[in-house]
């Protein structure tokens, strides 16, 4: 892996967001909106005495890990997207770059994003509604962490979809994400959920981060148990996805369609 | 004879049960102009896609300096670039900023002088801060070529680099092919449908349709051959002689 080539990537995206309304809008206004709504029924839920007194911790953080791992889902998918509307995939693809470099800037581009959401949204959090993400000190790191892997890997599963189908599937880059947060337990635990969807649950990494930060905040306890089996189930989830990306890029490959997707 | 730049045997792709490129063998040796010429569909655009490891051949071999470019993917993309008129540039980047990425992906030394050199050559310095959506069809060209010497190539695979120009335009680009061959000595795969423009600018062409190579040689050799006044009768007999 050559550095120069992924800073390439990274440095090339970077340019794009200083201009962009729309990329600026996608860090700093749309988390920001969605933290205003999840803030204001939270502080309405404590208000009114449901889901005692730590439904504004719970909610709020749920929304801010929920926001960076959409964020780092999407970063990944978006980035490959980029080439594919501006019909730059052949002048990227003919140049050194490998596949692995050109997933490794996809990941720095999302951890480029998540900073800037993470400091954006923890600022609004905080003066709006007295909401100290970093009150739990660092054990809530790990989850982050984890799911930021998730988040990255299903970017890959979305891309390598696209790769497959073409353009007609990019509403995957925006919204794969949705798909799985019935099965998160994102925003109530996992007992809520019927047996099936238990079921299912309990398969993905996202279910076991939101179980934990739950733990943590209820009980202070760190529960490594579950931050174990987020890092399992992410570790399968990123083995499995990446096998599938590189076998979506040798069949694009060999039928030709790279050049095809714009 | 010096060794075959690029030296293609029995290459052949199939998409299905459709044979896109059947069994081809060609060579292309130091400081050559080659045309690869045919209509369209003919398997050129696929050929070229396999020579830069974009599309994966079904048989045959290619070697690049000698080097099979499966083995030795990156040692040989770095000196090699390629420039057509149908791939865009980002258009929402600076035409500064476009070469800049193209030259860290080749990891291209003294970049900013690098990029001076070529604006001025290219004529260009004066687009460098400007976004690469609002150039004109002439001066991308010119963008286009710019990135593709950007890493000193020694072979250029060019595919139909003045299609959509201007008789002008496409014939001060053609001038600066010709420049930049003789004064850099880079080998170059050129497609074109432009027949006068083949006979102006290639040393040597080669031609495929329905993905065979029906004929190959010097351009007066094969205007002499089929007893023809041109490159663009040469064309349409062998088109149009394998269509009968």
């Amino acid at each position: 892996m050559k550095i120069h080539r992924i800073t390439a990537i990274l440095i090339r995206h970077l340019y794009l967001y200083q201009r962009s309304v729309p990329r600026l809008m996608d860090i700093f206004f749309w988390p920001v909106t969605e933290l205003l709504v999840w803030g204001f029924l939270s502080a309405y839920l404590e208000k009114a005495g449901f889901g005692g007194a730590n439904v504004v911790t719970i909610l709020l953080g749920a929304l801010i890990f929920w926001d960076l791992f959409s964020q780092s889902q999407r970063a990944v998918s978006v980035v490959f997207l980029e080439d594919v509307w501006e019909r730059n995939l052949l002048n990227i693809f003919v140049t050194p770059l490998k596949v692995s470099e050109f997933l490794v800037s996809t990941v720095l581009i999302g951890l480029v994003r998540i900073i800037l959401v993470g400091i954006t949204i923890g600022i609004f959090a905080f003066f709006l509604y007295q909401f100290n993400l970093f009150v739990f000190g660092f054990s809530l790191i790990p989850f982050v962490l984890s799911l930021l892997l998730f988040g990255w890997a299903i970017g890959l599963f979305a891309t390598a979809i696209i790769l497959r189908f073409g353009t007609s599937a990019q509403v995957l880059a925006f919204g794969f994400t949705f798909l799985l947060q019935p099965f998160s337990a994102v925003f109530y635990p996992v007992s809520a959920l019927p047996q099936w969807a238990k079921n299912i649950s309990y398969f993905l990494p996202t279910t076991h981060v939101f179980e934990g930060m739950r733990q943590v905040i209820n009980t202070g306890t760190f529960p490594w148990g579950t931050l174990l089996a987020s890092f399992g189930t992410n570790l399968v989830f990123i083995i499995l996805i990446l096998w599938f990306f590189y076998a979506m890029f040798a069949d694009v490959k060999e039928k030709g369609r790279l050049m095809k997707l714009d | 004879m010096a060794k075959p730049i690029i030296q293609v045997t029995n290459l052949t792709k199939r998409f299905g049960n459709f044979t896109a490129v059947d069994k081809i063998s060609f060579s292309v040796y130091p400081g050559e102009i080659v045309g690869f010429l045919g209509p369209n569909g003919a398997g050129k655009t696929t050929t070229i896609q396999m020579l830069l490891d974009l599309v994966t051949p079904t048989s045959g071999n290619i070697r690049l300096f000698g080097k099979d470019i499966k083995k030795h993917r990156e040692e040989v993309l770095n000196r090699i670039n390629f420039s057509s008129a149908y791939v865009a540039m980002p258009y929402n980047l600076k035409v500064g900023e476009n070469l800049a990425t193209f030259g860290r992906l080749y990891g291209v030394p003294n970049l900013k002088q690098k990029i001076s050199e070529l604006a001025d050559f290219f004529d260009i310095s004066n687009m460098l801060p400007k976004m690469t959506g609002s150039l004109s069809s002439g001066q991308a060209t010119r963008m286009n070529l710019a990135k593709a010497l950007i890493n000193d190539p020694e072979l250029l695979l060019l595919d139909e680099p003045t299609a959509s120009l201007d008789p002008d335009v496409a014939d001060k680009t053609r001038k600066l092919l010709l420049q930049i061959q003789k004064e850099r000595g880079v080998t170059v795969l050129y497609t074109s449908h432009n027949m006068a423009e083949i006979e102006e600018i290639c040393n040597r062409v080669v031609f495929i349709n329905r993905g065979k190579i029906t004929d190959s040689g010097t351009p007066k050799e094969l205007v002499k051959k089929y007893g023809h006044k041109d490159m663009n009768e040469v064309f349409l007999t062998i088109v149009r002689g394998q269509e009968e």
